[in-house]
């Protein structure tokens, strides 16, 4: 089934959240052979860290469930997770690339049994609840983790708790002795389905993120609304665990900003439309109160709908500010926002019991070395490759919300199945000519 | 076909060895299921395991594999058999894990497996490899509708990667609204400055690519026929139509501007010196670089850009939505006037300045350049001595302002050139087939702004969304379409700029390259992709009741002169919502039908009266609820043991068969597990939630002549994330039953 032995031109993919799952089905699905390389030890990426998607409300691991049995039915795609690019070599049609692929420790016989796990004490920061809360050092990282398939951190090799794992598992999956493999592939195109980090907060200084515990930003309560997450859904503050009932959302963080990421994000003016609705389902009965410190809301298209649904609802007050700095309560926990409500200018410091950064996307491989032909705006996300045959998909490529993410990875799946029906045409060309 | 040899794998790994008994389970196999081979294996997905059932495939001859261990979702690698049936009788996710733990339950937990087994055994003896749709066609060329630079860039994009294209323009030239452009707004960075259009070189390289053929002044005078092979009436302005044949179709038929003369509050249509967007570009082109005059001759020295014209309108008389382009637009233009003459005023009056991603650029640049924005909402534009005087709300001064210019531009939006909308149209067509005149007339009228023309039972267009745009209802599958094969992009499907158009077209030809490949094959479209089976109907038994044409999500079965059903099973998605329909059941699918799933219903051992063990049945939609069920037992939730689950494609492929045969059969209740209908129904079939309650709602007729209580039947809406939810449900529901009694039908099936 492996892609490189059949001896077709491969497609491949690196990154295995929404966009990256999209641009190797697409391709696969016309009948390409696809692999998909993902850094993690699972495919999913930030969308199955999300709770809900705007503007239906409805769930990003609904979808993740469709492309997974999408995968699980395609025998095209290779999918090799804890794998990193290392390097690409060569031109369009013809790319060496060589991964670095880091050890699970746990093969593939596994059956997800979690046997492992429950031999194992150790604990790690967990990386799906933005390390919010902590997990066993044997794990899935996901409900919905795909391989199904556990993960023994790095940590615990050597402790007692890595034989622990080992002995525990019945069917031999458990093997300590993996080390890091270096694997080189041939492939036709690539395509960056690389995707978007949240923008360090703590950089943003005025905003005491790191130093106030009520500060957080817009992917940590995202996981805080996910029943899945580390506060079971409820919208508990960090500092106490008293539930959070006067939220600010504070826009642009980060964003629209020379001194921090110059473009606008995008998705978190829709972000914060929505997370104001996850308050309100925590509070069916209005008793908590969302403020939305914007400059502008970016709420494009029919998403105007879900803007002016928001407006309505009396439980979210807008405020057209930039705030300038946050100062803490010391006696209350209590973030004080302090700025120039710039619709009348009026000076303000507004007490609130949690501040929600709505932070702003970066992309993920600023700071990582690319290849030498990626091209990249000043922002860092990729537009694309000199030598013709590497593709960027989804926020690899822009600030994009999943619709648009998933529209740019399905474009970028034929940018792929181009580059081998031209090698295949100057192969052709070149057979004659020979 | 090779006669059937069936075989059952019990797999006793992950524990299920030691908390069931497997002699049991094979027995159960051997002797109620009458499985010709029975075999227990401790590991079944191992390589051992798997190695097993290939050498009883080939050497055995086995046709139909029934595999007792984990739940379908799980290692679908492993258990890859294509060219055998394979049913799974999940033990692992639904029995072992979530039943309580401890020998209280062994008892419980034993039957349920074993019911699983004999249901397992049931399914696979009426299951049948699918061969695939015999009604294949293979052509791959695709139809693009509409020549601007959505149209261009898939029909130049598909021809890339290989595919024949024939594109279709009404007017006599490509291009579209972006040909009529000056500049368009920047792509690349720095995102500074607005740049050339591109689109004269786009033409001249789809006019001359070697696999585009255009068809300019025409239209499609009809659309018949499936992926594959759709069959399209090509008609000139002045001739008679000719028919082409393609194998999908992208449909990028643009957008009208709002009617400029529908804002006569902002001197729209009043006010020689109030244009649109469009009449400003003309005038750029018109200026060539240089200062632009306006009509009358005179060059513009101050001009006010009002955004969203008759958009983000609340009273109801405008468009409600956001365009999204114009703020980036209005920029554009600003620069036009800026960068002949920086002298010139410039001010944008907006209220949310909505220039996303690298647009912040661009912005960036304008406020360089000098341009004005102001936050403003504009109530009036009069006719003054100077051409046009703009009141306005100041939003932060918060006061009445008034500002005075030579020329207006109002942003006004985008309106989908989506053809007609489907629900008034199935209206008219019903009044109209009622002899009523008037909507007949109407139903003319309709016909004429269709863009397609298909003969489909369903309508002419593609169903649209919202706002009159053919779009998707999908976040994560944009493309998603409810007529297979054909595929809206630009901004026909979503109000967009040139560079999302651009992206937009790109993933539509794609699109549609795979839609003439799965066609190709035989095989289903997203999201069943790749399924082979497909619907076959037993004609001789059909009442020509028109249920299943009238409820296909997706437009696919038309009618006859007879009115008889016409499958087009390369525009079927297989969800089974005809199957469900069908109230005499002659639809049904290779691997999927009234039989695998009622030979379950009744293959289950009844408990009598007296047991006080009832049996509910669960009939759960395979994309949400059953996931979700795993993933309760993942985390080792626990939920009623005398439950019975059974996986449904989507809960609009029940027929009410199998619960009236439930019922009469003795089960104590059905519980239906289905996704969120209505407006934004999470339904991956659309609407086979919905028909599904709405059948529903007619089954309480049935149980009241069974002289049952309505409440022993159940629907609930659940979402995959329902992990802690839904174990809840079925107890509170088993809890309900216990409280109702057992059902009295026992005994008498």
């Amino acid at each position: 089934m492996s892609a490189q032995q059949t001896g077709s031109p491969v497609v491949l993919v690196v990154g295995g959240g929404i966009s990256g799952m999209t641009a190797a089905l697409e391709a696969a699905e016309c009948g390409r052979q696809v692999i998909l390389v993902e850094r993690s030890p699972t495919l999913g990426g930030r969308t199955a860290l999300l709770y809900r998607y705007f503007p239906k409300m409805c769930h990003p691991t609904c979808g993740l469930e469709i492309n997974l049995r999408r995968l699980r039915a395609n025998r095209n795609v290779r999918v090799l997770t804890m794998a990193e690019v290392t390097a690409v070599k060569g031109s369009a049609g013809h790319y060496e690339v060589t991964l670095k692929q880091h050890p699970r420790y746990v093969n593939e016989k596994c059956t997800a049994c979690g046997d492992c796990a429950r031999a194992v004490s150790a604990k790690i920061r967990n990386p799906f609840n933005y390390g919010l809360d902590e997990i066993g050092a044997a794990y899935l990282p996901h409900a919905m983790a795909y391989p199904p398939r556990y993960v023994i951190d790095p940590s615990v090799i050597g402790t007692p708790d890595a034989q622990k794992a080992k002995d525990a598992c019945k069917v031999g999956a458990v093997d300590l002795e993996m080390t890091e493999q270096t694997l080189t592939l041939n492939v036709a195109a690539v395509i960056w389905a690389t995707g978007w980090k949240p923008y360090d907060a703590a950089r943003i200084q005025p905003y005491g993120y790191g130093r106030f515990k009520n500060v957080i930003t817009s992917v940590e309560f995202e996981r805080i609304a996910d029943p899945a997450g580390p506060t079971g859904g409820r919208l508990l503050r960090p500092s106490d665990g008293q539930p959070a009932k006067n939220i600010a959302f504070i826009q642009c963080a980060g964003s629209r900003d020379e001194n921090h990421l110059r473009h606008c994000s995008r998705i978190c003016c829709m972000a914060t439309l929505k997370q104001t609705q996850y308050v309100r389902e925590a509070y069916p009965d209005g008793g908590a109160k969302s403020t939305i410190y914007y400059i502008d809301i970016r709420a494009i298209d029919r998403l105007e709908d879900f803007n002016a649904m928001v407006h309505a609802d009396p439980n979210v007050a807008f405020v057209k500010s930039k705030v300038a700095r946050i100062a803490l309560n010391e006696a209350s926990g209590n973030p004080v926002l302090h700025g120039v409500d710039t619709e009348g200018y009026h000076r303000y410091a507004t007490e609130h019991d949690l501040v929600v950064l709505a932070i702003g996307m970066q992309p993920e491989t600023d700071g990582i070395e690319l290849p030498d032909d990626i091209v990249r705006d000043s922002s860092g996300f990729i537009e694309g490759s000199t030598s013709g045959g590497q593709f960027a998909a989804g926020a690899a490529s822009s600030p994009l919300d999943v619709n648009r993410a998933v529209q740019s990875a399905t474009a970028a799946a034929l940018r792929g199945i181009q580059v081998i029906h031209r090698a295949a045409g100057a192969e052709r060309a070149e057979a004659s000519h020979g | 076909m090779a006669e059937m040899k069936t075989a059952a794998y019990i797999c006793t790994g992950c524990g299920l060895g030691d908390k069931l008994d497997a002699k049991q389970l094979a027995k159960v196999a051997q002797r109620e299921g009458k499985m010709a081979l029975v075999r227990e294996h401790a590991f079944l997905c191992s390589e051992d395991g798997v190695a097993t059932i290939r050498k009883d495939i080939a050497d055995e001859a086995v046709t139909h594999v029934m595999l007792a261990a984990c739940s379908r979702r799980m290692k679908a690698e492993a258990f890859h058999f294509p060219d055998v049936a394979v049913a799974r009788a999940n033990l692992r996710e639904g029995v072992l894990w979530i039943v309580a733990e401890g020998e209280a339950h062994d008892e419980v937990r034993q039957e349920m497996a074993d019911d699983y087994v004999r249901m397992g055994c049931a399914e696979l003896k009426r299951l049948k490899v699918p061969a695939g749709n015999p009604n294949r066609a293979d052509s791959r060329r695709v139809l693009v509708v509409g020549g601007g630079v959505s149209g261009m860039t898939a029909a130049l994009e598909a021809a890339e990667a290989g595919y024949d294209v024939l594109l279709v323009e009404r007017a006599a030239a490509l291009g579209g609204w972006a040909g009529r452009l000056w500049k368009r707004t920047p792509s690349k960075a720095p995102y500074a400055e607005p740049q050339d259009t591109g689109i004269a070189e786009l033409a001249a390289k789809v006019s001359s690519h070697p696999r585009i053929s255009v068809r300019l002044s025409s239209t499609v005078a009809e659309t018949s026929g499936a992926p594959g092979r759709f069959k399209v009436q090509i008609a000139p302005l002045d001739g008679a139509a000719a028919e082409e044949t393609v194998g999908a179709i992208v449909q990028a038929s643009g957008f009208a501007a709002y009617d400029l003369a529908k804002l006569p509050e902002l001197g729209g249509g009043t006010n020689p010196h109030v244009v649109d967007q469009a009449g400003l570009e003309a005038l750029a082109r018109a200026a060539g670089g240089g200062p632009l005059k306006r009509a009358d001759g005179k060059t513009v020295r101050s001009v006010a850009f009002i955004q969203c014209a008759g958009q983000r309108d609340d009273s109801g008389k405008h468009l409600p939505y956001c365009s999204g382009h114009c703020c980036a637009t209005s920029i554009k233009q600003a620069m036009y006037f800026k960068n002949a003459d920086p002298d010139v005023d410039t001010v944008v009056l907006y209220t949310d300045l909505r220039v996303p991603g690298m647009g912040e650029d661009f912005y960036r640049s304008a406020q360089n350049k000098g341009v004005t924005f102001t936050k403003g909402k504009a109530s009036a534009v009069e006719a003054s001595d100077r051409g046009a005087s703009v009141k306005f709300r100041d939003l932060i001064l918060d006061e009445d302002a008034v500002v005075d210019v030579d020329l207006v531009v109002l942003a006004t939006g985008q309106v989908a050139n989506a053809g007609v909308n489907l629900d008034e149209w199935t209206a008219t067509v019903t009044e109209a087939e009622k002899g009523d005149e008037a909507a007949r007339k109407k139903k003319d009228e309709l016909q004429k702004i269709s863009v397609l023309n298909m003969s489909y039972r369903q309508g002419p267009d593609l169903p649209q969304l919202k706002h009159g745009f053919a779009d998707s209802h999908f976040i994560c599958f944009p493309y998603e379409t409810r007529r297979t094969g054909i595929y809206a992009a630009g901004p026909t499907r979503r109000p967009m700029d040139i560079a999302q158009a651009v992206e937009d077209a790109t993933g539509a030809a794609l699109k549609a390259v795979q839609a003439v490949e799965n066609a190709a094959q035989g095989r289903a479209a997203h999201p069943r992709v790749g399924d082979l089976s497909y619907p076959i109907v037993r004609l001789e038994g059909c009442t020509q009741c028109k249920r299943c044409t009238v409820e296909c999500p997706f437009g696919a079965i038309d009618e006859d002169e007879k009115r008889f059903p016409v499958f087009n099973e390369s525009r079927c998605r297989r969800c089974g919502t005809c199957m469900g329909a069908c109230p005499v059941r002659v639809i049904s699918f290779e691997n999927y039908s009234v039989d695998t799933v009622g030979a379950q219903i009744k293959a289950v051992d009844m408990p009598d009266e007296f047991s006080e063990k009832p049996r509910m049945l669960l009939l759960a939609c395979e994309n949400d609820a059953y996931p979700a069920l795993d993933m309760a037992a993942l985390q080792r939730r626990t939920y009623s043991a005398f439950v019975r689950v059974i996986p449904v494609r989507c809960l609009g492929s029940v027929n009410t068969i199998w619960i009236t045969d439930a019922l009469n059969g003795g089960w104590d209740g059905v519980m239906m597990l289905g996704c969120k209908k209505g407006d934004d129904y999470q339904c991956h079939f659309v609407k086979g939630s919905e028909m599904a309650h709405y059948r529903l709602s007619k089954v309480d007729d049935t149980l009241k002549q069974l002289g049952l209580e309505t409440e022993r039947v159940v629907t609930h809406e659940v979402a995959i994330t329902d992990i802690e939810r839904l174990p809840k449900l079925i107890d509170e529901y088993a809890a309900k039953i216990n409280e109702i009694g057992m059902s009295p039908m026992k005994g008498f099936a």
